[in-house]
């Protein structure tokens, strides 16, 4: 061995590579002796949070992951479910939080990368990208640099390969003032019998590396994403990643193409480190060994270790294992589309990694220790103690409606994203049936007349007051999106962002999510098929939220009849579905009234009764699925008002609304779950509908003029609320 | 009519644009690779949009000397009708089988969005279908869409009736509010001087469908047909 792999590995070398002594220790065990530097960056990448979701792996298990239309779960690239005529679609939410805060452009840019390859290498043709957003107080200084970075960083990268953004969510609250988050999903569709998978087969078999060429970038993402921030953040910056668009878009119709031949037995996309993970999860699936010798990786630089060859995180690269004598199939597609093809190593029946450089062994490790004999941590928790319920009565009606409303629409989380999403190409493709500002986007999928809708949903502030309230809520408002649209909830990606789980507290709202979501997943029949863990988003020791990010997908078997928000025509009636627990009429506890105009954070968040979710929201994707509705919106962040006037302002069309129940603010403004406002010209037929069906529904009003209309006072007009609506981010980002 | 549609390295509007022309024509158009200079002849050649090349250099600069821009400019002189979208008006520019330059947007963004665009006149092989001055609308989705040229150049394409569609507002009026890139003169899509290259940022391709916003493109890839069959 070289003099560099022989060097003693000294406690801060261990320390240095986010090892704890008592894991090094499992290490040498393993091993049987001290492993080389190389080695021990390979141990280190596997055994991260980031990858071998130590801390989370326990509760991770209770979440409900099967159901008839569940073709793969979690623990592959993707999840993949069946959407009939023998199609599939793989989809997956994934977080770039720690690179995106670090560099915004790049960071972003390589979330929207990594993520468009775990769809692909599954053998999806990716069709929507979507992302949810989480930014700092918009007073902080860093703010703006990081909404134009991370919103220039996914549109420059998605519209460059052409898949089409098709929409997210973006708040800002200055808790995440030293952790932003940034989650990217991406659906894909497959044809269901030609999924592809990880495991290795067959030993002797080539291995094949593709794509870009391995540079020094990146190198210890995996690691980075496993700890919290501190001071020296600049010096972090050599961790994260470059992307290149360009590439991934040759490398999406390379592999498809190869796809469409019958050369690969299995394909894994290298992400999180690099070559080191996704060798050792190809060779572990297969329950075999791998041996590569590191002379033959495409470089971009001379003079690379065996070390940065195995933990570089440089984007755009695949590994694959091809059936033996397919090498020239494979080498001529990516020789057509330039892109480097270099046979690596191949498949052995010994159970080990072995690794060359230079005639030289530099790694020999037993593979299955790196996967199943990682830690798993049972973190000490404690509850999340409960918030106080806040009686409606108990919080000021506003002085004046029409400028609550205003204030309220024009909130940095209410405002419009449309500076946002028309930054993002998100007709390319011809699908886009649905775009984004609606409660789900929609995509036909491709060649029929189906569509899939999709959506990322989390109510952190829910998750702060009570972590299993709020998980619920986030599960129960996905699927809700999606049924306002028309569409059957098919499932869930989970990306879970939270702080420190070394931390008691942080580890209890783990928990407690899980638990609600798990509940939620039960009752919808909506369950988790991939997801991520990002923890350690906290800094100089304060923590993130609980933001457990659901990315839903669902399905709509004809696509002509999904519903919008936006209000259709004059004269229509406008319906409430659902009911306010409890005689005032609203629940202003957590909600944004109470943080927007009272400018009080706290009370415990809306209850979500299951059972009462389930029935109102079948019920309505009954009326869309029998054309009964002209327009449909769930009522979520604001309260009955706002979603009426988001109806109002997406068809430029008034309504005039009756409130009902003891305190009218809180009918306004409640933030109770499980409730729709539809639009319908038939409204006795849906009130009778709904009667049989035991769902609560109640005609508010109707629509017509140019104004919004509250129990005949005042009305506030369209052409001002739609100013304040649409003014406030345009602005924010002008400020140089 | 028979069409082909050339493939750059990194195009991603060629699918979009195949589906529109096979749904006019009843039949799918040939596809052509950058590196190929000896394709069939066809009756249409489509340049579609996407990031050629990456886009790297400049949009469009690089594909303009590729080996296949090499044919198609030729094919040109001899009078083959070609349509290039978006970055395919941008390959255009750069091989200069159209004038002027199409540089960064204005706002520095990238902007995906509906406009309204005004016919400025029926008399083409691409617009036979409209009315001169019928408002349509149809997506505009790109980077560098601001259309430049010295006036004496804007000046012969009014003269010469070369201007094809100027951006709008929904009843007409080609204004500083209907703009969405800063081009000169609210131009959105010009000819060459006979009226067989037509160069436009806006995509009708994606404007072929009520579903999915409008289908006000249709009447460009009918008249084509008709005027081409």
């Amino acid at each position: 061995m070289s003099a560099a792999a022989e060097a003693p590995i000294t406690p801060e070398i261990v320390e240095s590579h986010g090892l704890t002594a008592d894991e090094y220790r499992r290490v040498v065990e393993e091993l049987g002796r001290a492993p080389n530097i190389v080695e021990l960056g390979i141990y280190s990448a596997m055994w991260s949070e980031h990858c071998s979701y130590k801390s989370s792996k326990r509760w991770l298990k209770t979440l409900p992951t099967t159901g008839p239309q569940v073709i793969s779960g979690p623990g592959e690239n993707a999840g993949v479910v069946d959407i009939g005529d023998g199609l599939a679609a793989v989809f997956k939410i994934e977080s770039h939080n720690h690179p995106s805060f670090i560099e915004p452009y790049q960071g972003a840019a390589t979330g929207v990368g990594g993520i468009l390859r775990d769809v692909f290498t599954m053998g999806a043709r990716p069709v929507a990208n979507m992302n949810a957003l989480r930014f700092g107080g918009p007073d902080h200084p860093r703010t703006r640099h990081l909404v134009a970075g991370v919103v220039a960083g996914i549109g420059d990268y998605g519209n460059c390969v052409g898949v089409p953004t098709v929409g997210g969510e973006c708040n800002f609250h200055p808790i995440y003032n030293g952790n932003i988050l940034v989650n990217a999903m991406t659906v894909g569709v497959a044809p269901a019998d030609r999924i592809f998978y990880a495991a290795a087969a067959g030993p002797g078999n080539p291995v094949v590396y593709v794509g870009s060429k391995t540079g020094r970038d990146g190198i210890h993402g995996a690691t980075m994403a496993s700890a919290e921030f501190d001071e020296g953040l600049e010096a972090r910056r050599p961790t994260v990643q470059v992307g290149d668009p360009f590439t991934e878009k040759l490398l999406l119709e390379a592999c498809l193409e190869l796809m469409a031949t019958d050369a690969i037995v299995a394909i894994q996309d290298m992400g999180a480190a690099g070559l080191t993970c996704s060798s050792v999860e190809m060779a572990a699936k297969g329950g075999l060994g791998i041996e590569l010798d590191l002379d033959r990786v495409p470089v971009r630089e001379s003079g690379m270790t065996a070390y940065e060859i195995m933990l570089s995180e440089s984007q755009e690269r695949m590994l694959m294992v091809l059936k033996p004598g397919r090498e020239k199939t494979a080498r001529a597609i990516f020789q057509k589309w330039e892109l480097d093809c270099a046979v690596i190593g191949r498949v052995t029946e010994t159970g080990r990694m072995v690794l060359k450089m230079g005639g030289e062994e530099v790694a020999n490790l037993a593979v299955k220790p790196l996967v199943e004999a990682a830690p798993e941590y049972d973190r000490p928790w404690v509850e999340t103690p409960p918030e106080p319920i806040i009686a409606a009565k108990d919080v000021t009606p506003p002085e004046d409606l029409a400028r609550a409303l205003t204030r309220l629409i024009s909130s940095p989380d209410l405002a419009s994203k449309r500076w946002i999403w028309e930054q993002y190409d998100h007709l390319v493709m011809a699908d886009t049936a649905g775009r984004p500002g609606g409660d789900a986007a929609v995509v036909r999928v491709h060649g029929t007349s189906k569509g899939l809708a999709m959506t990322t949903d989390s109510t952190p502030r829910y998750c702060a007051a009570d972590p299993r309230a709020g998980g619920r809520q986030a599960v129960a408002e996905a699927w809700r999106n999606l049924t306002a649209v028309g569409a059957r909830p098919l499932a869930l990606s989970d990306c879970l962002n939270f702080g420190s789980p070394e931390r008691p507290e942080v580890m209890g709202q783990f928990v407690g999510c899980i638990q609600g979501m798990a509940e939620a997943c039960r009752a919808l029949d909506f369950p988790v098929v991939s997801g991520n863990v990002s923890f350690y988003n906290e800094t100089d020791g304060r923590s993130i939220p609980p933001t457990p990010v659901v990315g839903g997908l669902g399905l709509i078997e004809d696509v002509a009849r999904a519903v919008t928000p936006a209000l259709k025509a004059a004269g229509e009636a406008l319906i409430l579905i659902g009911e306010a627990a409890g005689e005032s009429g609203g629940w202003l506890g957590a909600s944004l009234y109470l943080r927007e105009i009272e400018g009080r954070e706290e009370g415990a968040p809306p209850p979500v009764d299951l059972a009462v979710e389930r029935r109102n929201g079948d019920f309505v994707r009954a009326l869309v699925a029998d054309g009964h509705l002209t327009a449909c919106h769930d009522i979520s962040d604001g309260g009955l008002l706002v979603a009426v006037a988001e109806m109002a302002l997406a068809g430029n069309l008034g309504a005039d609304i009756e409130t009902a129940g003891a305190v009218p603010h809180a009918w306004l403004f409640g933030e109770d779950q499980g409730r729709y406002v539809i639009t319908t010209g038939e409204p006795d037929t849906v009130l009778g509908l709904a009667a049989r069906a035991g769902v609560p529904a109640r005609r508010i009003g109707s629509t017509g003029g140019d104004a919004l209309t509250v129990d005949g006072a005042h009305p506030i007009s369209l052409a001002g609320l739609r100013d304040a609506h649409e003014g406030w981010l345009p602005a924010y980002m002008a400020v140089p | 009519m028979k069409a082909a549609v050339i493939l750059f390295p990194g195009s991603n509007r060629d699918r979009d644009v195949r589906m529109a022309l096979a749904a006019s024509t009843g039949r799918d158009p040939l596809v052509v690779w950058h590196k190929e200079r000896d394709f069939p002849e066809v009756d249409l050649i489509v340049i579609p949009g996407g990031f050629s090349y990456g886009d790297y250099l400049r949009s469009g600069a690089m594909a303009a000397h590729s080996p296949v821009m090499r044919e198609v400019a030729s094919r040109t002189n001899k009078g083959v009708p070609v349509l290039g979208i978006c970055n395919g008006f941008q390959i255009l520019t750069e091989t200069g089988l159209l004038p002027g330059a199409l540089m960064p947007n204005a706002s520095l963004k990238f902007v995906c969005r509906d406009v309204h665009l005004r016919v400025e006149t029926s008399q083409s092989l691409f617009t036979n279908r409209y009315q001169a001055g019928q408002t349509i609308r149809a997506p505009v989705a790109h980077h560098a869409g601001n259309y430049f040229a010295d006036d004496a150049t804007l000046d012969a394409l009014e003269e010469e009736g070369l201007v094809a569609f100027r951006y709008c507002t929904p009843d007409g009026v080609a204004n500083e509010a209907s703009n969405p890139n800063g081009s000169a003169r609210n131009i959105a899509g010009i000819f060459n001087r006979t009226k067989t290259v037509l160069g436009l940022m806006p995509h009708p391709e994606n404007a072929v469908d009520p579903l999915l916003g409008s289908a006000d493109g249709n009447p460009l890839f009918d008249g084509l047909v008709e005027a081409l069959s």
